[in-house]
This record gives C-alpha cells, structure tokens and sequence, in this order.
C-alpha cells in the first residue's frame, strides 16, 4: 500500500478546507472520476467535521489524516485523540419525516456510510481510528 | 461560495455559486435569514452553479426553509444536478423539496 499523502492538522474548522483539498487531490489521483472524488471529498468532510465539533469538548486536539492507495482502493485513515467514538454505532436519521419536523442530526454519518464502500472504526492508544474505503472499480467492458 | 440576489415578479431568486461546505454553508444561511428579516417571503434557489454540498449544507437548506416557512413564505429550488441531486436524493431531501428544472419553472410554482 502506497501512501500518498500524511498530515496533522488542528481540530479547527479552519483546516477543513486544507484536509479535504489534499483528500480531493489523493483522490483525483487514484484515478477516480469527478462525481466520485465529490463523494469521497463529503464522507471525509463529515468525519472531519464530527470530530471537530465533537471530538475534544472544547479542548485543543490534532487531526490526523492518511490517504493511501493499494490496486484495489483508496483509504483514508483519520485518527484524533478524542472521545470514544464510534461512527458506526449511530443509528440512520428519518429521512422520510416532514421538512418541517426532521431532526437533521446525524445526516452525516449517514451519508458517509452511504457514499463509502467500506468503513472501519477502532479503538486503540486512546485514540479512535476511523477508516474509510473507496473501492478502485474496473472499467465495465465496452459490450 | 457566491450568493447573487435578484428580484422577479413577487419573489427573491438566489443564485449559489461554489461549495456549501461546513465553512461556507453558515454565510449562506446568514444571508437568507436577513433576507426574511428584510420581509423577503417568496424565494427561488438557483443551485445552477452549485458544485459541491455537505450535510452542513443541507442543513442551512433546511434551516432557512423552516424560517421562511415560518415568516409566511414560500421556497422552492432549481437546477439541482449531478453530485448534489445525488445528496438529495440519498438524504431525501429530494421529495421534501420542490425540485425544478429551470429558475421559469421554479417562479411558476410559487410566484
């Protein structure tokens, strides 16, 4: 496995945009087309995202991200020394309720688990070691 | 993110331009929250130029259309494509929104 990319950054919105530049620009990359990198680039944002609202409770902790590829997918490992927890635990939001009665929390996650073709989540040194996986589908062959 | 406004008949088109992220989306819900607070009631969101969206997004979405909603107004969107309509669609934002083809179209429901 190849890794194309390692950064640690600052539980901050303000990273936002450089983390998931340097995921889009990984992705771009792997060869995945664009619909896909947008896909690829909203599941790590909502993980960011989740863990620097959530994560440090108002403390100051790092982010750290990992894009690595292999010939069979794209892996973004992100790992913070936070809180436990575990994305995969989360039930999936209503999404049928009324505009004006849907709680919107937890859209998130749940478009992460959609948009991912694999996701792991671990606990290990303290830390919560969330993977997520892009599978590298062969092209359709031409009929 | 960009947000041009621009008046037709009895209703406020908005035009967004760029990424609603988890950085950018909150400008956007600023905006339409003045807006309402101007007396704005009726709106048309053009997301012709719309690239990216994030749940933060969706979620400015469905904030401004609750207070919209509330001030006695009506929203309806347009020109959802490609990756977003994919979001929609997968958040079920796309049956609880009137979704249509052209800003025209979108005016013709609600104006």
């Amino acid at each position: 496995m190849k890794v194309l990319t390692h950064i640690t950054l600052p539980a901050q919105l303000a990273s936002l945009e450089r983390l998931i530049g340097l995921v889009s620009s990984c992705a771009s990359h792997g060869g995945f087309n664009q619909t896909r990198v947008k896909e690829i680039e909203l599941a790590t944002e909502e993980a960011l995202v989740n863990i620097i609202k959530y994560a440090y409770q108002d403390k100051d902790g790092d982010i750290e991200v990992t894009c690595s590829l292999d010939k069979e997918g794209f892996t973004i490992t992100i790992v913070d020394s936070g809180i436990p927890f575990n994305v995969l635990s989360v039930g999936d939001p209503d999404i049928s309720a009324d505009v004006s009665e849907r709680n919107i929390g937890g859209l998130g996650i749940f478009l992460m688990k959609k948009l991912m073709d694999d996701i792991q989540y671990r606990r290990a040194g303290g830390k919560n070691i969330l993977t997520l996986i892009a599978w590298i589908k062969p092209e359709k062959p031409a009929l | 993110m960009k947000i041009q406004t621009m008046k037709e008949r009895n209703c406020l088109v908005v035009t967004v331009v760029g990424r609603m992220d988890a950085t950018t989306a909150p400008n956007y819900e600023k905006k339409l929250i003045e807006l309402i607070a101007e007396g704005e009631k009726n709106f048309v969101i053009d997301f012709n130029g719309l690239e990216y969206i994030s749940s933060s997004g969706l979620r400015s979405i469905h904030v401004t259309a609750k207070a919209i909603k509330a001030a006695g107004g009506k929203i309806a969107l347009a020109n959802i494509r490609n990756v977003i309509k994919e979001i929609f669609d997968i958040s079920g934002f796309g049956t609880i929104f009137q979704i249509n083809d052209s800003v025209e179209s979108a005016l013709s429901k609600i104006g």
